[in-house]
């Protein structure tokens, strides 16, 4: 069955109109990546199929599993498997990162009828994930994300991501701002999470994320839409020339836009 | 307005868990004020004729002075000559053990979570529980006297042991001190009493729980709590009161004495009765609270945790005399609806090399309104003092507010004075994240709220830990990590 299926959505942020009609197909096993122009309304997209409550829907439907996920409070999205790295992940002084994943992986669990871990086979899981994803374990005692650098805070996602094992995961641009290292750990992060069951939309602006994370389809999302999909060389076409050769078959009407 | 800030907001205003009523016959005196009045307490009470003089003149220095202005709160003028200064619940006959309790406030107490039964009691804590205007029960008292640990109502204290009382009566807050405590040195009915012998180290925490039930009973008790040389204590005191249309009046008087070398731990978790969401109802609470650290190397810790009451009135002080000597003051407030407090500290540097810490932690929702109002004096002859002060808001929803006066009042070069302040929002942007890792909004805010409270907590005695954190609707760290 169908994992995420995205039809002619609509939304907007107050007056402003930011998705004009987005079709997306997204089976198991797949993994796509969304590239396009700053402010083309990628993070948008990912965070209306997160619901965020501050982008109303004006029109279209999105169905995840096979139901209306739109009519699903974010926790409830969350606890179906659905999981958002953030382009800019936020700051919880005073709340400590074990506690808190703590928290998710038992709310997710409680969701599903499955028994809550307790600190030790939960630790045991936390343990196992950094080592694979070669983080050090002081992360652990740190407060979610408070005074960590901008790399820090986007190794913290891939390490939650890992940790909450979720069906489908959102990466905002996640690899912006990581030097190599830390782009392979979450290339590794991700290609550990590749499953027949699961899936991955990606959005970056760098083509060289998709040399660790091998994508199915590429989509170029422009001004509220999906303008092209291909496979990898068109990643490699956008890196290299740029958007103006898609903006121009836009205005040219050769794209079905 | 977001759901998430609506979804908060209905969770900062839960409903008060504690509003029932008791129904218990009351010994109760006329309403009013006079000096018949006074009299008539003084004599319910057998007290010695130096206690009724020293009552009498509070009472007429009281008629000098007029309600304190100052302070960033409203609220409709009382009338003191509407409230019973004096109920008790009354005694089948004279009690001996707690046996003979009578079990309808026994029931009360249970209800509240605190069991007066001895060998029902699991923790370390010996509670004296003061109802309305008396103490009823004092628990594990025998086993504090084989250590010369005086741990009783105040009344006893005055009976039993009327030497003590005279000599530290009035030597820390004096009748004259403010209005609330003028009123209080006249008309207080009972409270708790304890002193630490030198060198005795409390084997137990010493609690009191206060409980308003009569209806328009002013509550007015006093507690005294003196540790002799070297000796050290921790004490915990809690509060409730039924939920009235009518505001109550509470106006209590703590002093604490440390002697030389001696550790004094007062922590509060204030549940009073807040008011409904119309801020109908409600108690107010004007309380004086003062330490002083009287000799060398003595240490006295406030810790507060102030959730209830219309309107909270505090300013739990140290007067650091000795040489060397610590105070500290840890305090959560929260207002939600239409409370309203303005709390802080002072803290009086008098002593060489003394040293003061200030954590101050205030959490506004609904049209909640805190200030936090505090003073660092350092004297001339206090050469070395240090101070550090940190005071943080947090601010839930946009019809809050939050206000800070710090006072500074620096008379020696060789001071130094720290002063932090933050003030903060929990965000949507933050409900979201936790939301997106599956986390509801009423568990995402009580993790903001119990981090932000982190430091606070840490400071009180277990048990009380536990009662804060779910008060504020936070649920226990975990251990690990
Ligand atoms: N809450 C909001 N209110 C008003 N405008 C918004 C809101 N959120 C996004 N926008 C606007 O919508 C447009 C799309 O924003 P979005 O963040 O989705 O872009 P993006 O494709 O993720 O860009 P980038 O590559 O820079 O991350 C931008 O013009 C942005 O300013
Ligand atoms: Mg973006």
């Amino acid at each position: 069955m169908t994992l995420l299926e995205i039809k002619n959505l609509h939304a907007a942020a107050g007056e402003k109109t930011i998705l004009r009609g987005i079709n997306l197909v997204i089976n198991p096993g797949e993994v796509h990546a969304i590239m396009g122009l700053n402010g083309s309304g990628k993070s948008t997209l990912a965070n209306v199929l997160s619901g965020k409550d501050e982008y109303e829907v004006t029109q279209g439907e999105v169905l995840y599993e096979g139901e209306d996920l739109l009519e699903k409070s974010p926790e409830e999205r969350a606890r179906a498997g659905i999981f958002m790295a953030f382009q800019y992940p936020v700051e919880l002084p005073g709340v400590n990162n074990t506690y808190f994943l703590k928290a998710a992986v038992n709310a997710i669990r409680r969701e599903r009828g499955e028994q809550e871990l307790d600190a030790y086979d939960f630790m045991k899981l936390v343990r196992e994930k950094l080592k694979v994803l070669d983080i050090d374990e002081s992360l652990l005692k740190r407060d979610v994300n408070t005074g960590f650098s901008g790399g820090e805070k986007k190794r913290n996602e891939i390490f939650q991501m890992a940790v909450l094992n979720p069906r489908l995961a959102i990466l905002d641009e996640t690899d912006s701002g990581l030097d190599i290292d830390a782009l392979k750990a979450v290339g590794s992060g991700v290609t550990k999470l590749r499953s027949p069951e699961r899936a991955v939309l990606v959005i970056t602006h760098y083509q060289r994320l998709l040399n660790h994370i091998e994508p199915d389809f590429v989509h170029i999302q422009m001004d509220g839409r999906i303008v092209r999909s291909g496979d990898r060389s068109l990643a490699l076409r956008v890196e290299e020339e740029g958007y103006s050769w898609l903006e121009e078959e836009v205005r040219n009407g050769l794209v079905n836009a | 307005m977001s759901d998430a800030i609506s979804t908060i907001e209905e969770f900062a205003g839960r409903e008060y868990q504690y509003g029932f009523t008791s129904e218990i016959e009351a010994v109760t005196i006329p309403r009013g004020l006079n000096e018949e009045i006074i009299r008539t307490i003084s004599a319910i009470k057998q007290e010695p004729e130096w206690l009724l003089e020293w009552r009498l003149k509070a009472f007429q220095h009281w008629q000098t002075m007029s309600e304190p202005q100052w302070p960033n709160v409203h609220y409709e003028k009382v009338d003191y000559q509407d409230i019973i200064y004096y109920s008790a619940p009354k005694p089948k006959k004279q009690l001996s053990s707690l046996d003979e309790v009578d079990p309808e406030l026994l029931a009360t107490f249970e209800k509240l979570g605190i069991s007066l039964d001895e060998q029902k009691r699991l923790t370390n804590v010996a509670v004296d529980a003061v109802f309305d205007s008396v103490s009823v029960a004092t628990t594990f008292k025998d086993k504090l006297a084989e250590m010369g640990i005086i741990f009783c109502s105040f009344s006893e204290a005055v009976r039993e042991h009327p030497e003590l009382v005279r000599e530290y009566l009035g030597t820390v807050v004096p009748y004259s001190d403010n209005y609330f405590a003028a009123l209080n040195s006249a008309v207080f009915s009972d409270g708790s009493f304890c002193y630490v012998p030198k060198g005795v180290r409390c084997p137990m925490e010493l609690s009191t729980y206060f409980r308003i039930n009569a209806k328009d009973t002013g509550q007015f008790e006093r507690t005294l709590l003196i540790a002799d040389e070297g000796a050290y204590v921790s004490y915990l005191e809690g509060c409730t009161a039924p939920m009235r249309d009518e505001n109550q009046l509470h106006a209590a008087v703590v002093e604490l004495v440390a002697l030389r070398e001696a550790t004094i731990k007062y922590s509060t978790v204030q549940n009073w009765y807040p008011g409904d969401k119309e801020g109908r109802g409600g108690i107010y609470n004007f309380v004086t609270k003062r330490g002083k650290c009287d000799g060398d190397n003595s240490k006295i810790t406030w810790t507060q945790v102030e959730t209830g009451s219309a309107i909270t009135w505090k300013y739990p002080s140290c007067i650091l005399k000795g040489d060397n000597s610590v105070g500290e003051f840890y305090s959560v407030a929260l207002t939600n609806h239409k409370q309203q407090a303005d709390t802080g500290t002072k803290m009086i540097h008098i002593g060489k090399n003394t040293r003061s810490t200030i954590v101050a932690k205030g959490i506004s929702a609904g049209n909640g309104q805190n200030t936090y109002r505090g003073l660092v004096r350092v004297n001339p002859g206090a050469e070395g003092a240090r101070n550090y002060s940190q005071c943080d808001s947090l601010l839930i929803g946009d019809r809050c507010g939050a206000h800070t006066f710090p006072y500074i009042d620096v008379q020696n070069p060789t001071a130094q004075v720290e002063h932090e302040a933050s003030t903060s929002k929990i965000g949507e942007d933050q409900i979201f994240y936790c939301n997106q890792r599956g986390i509801s909004t009423e568990d995402a805010v009580n993790m903001i709220v119990n981090g932000f409270c982190k430091e606070v907590f840490r400071e009180l005695p277990m048990e009380f830990a536990v009662e804060a954190q779910k008060l504020l609707g936070v649920s226990l760290e975990g251990s690990v990590g």
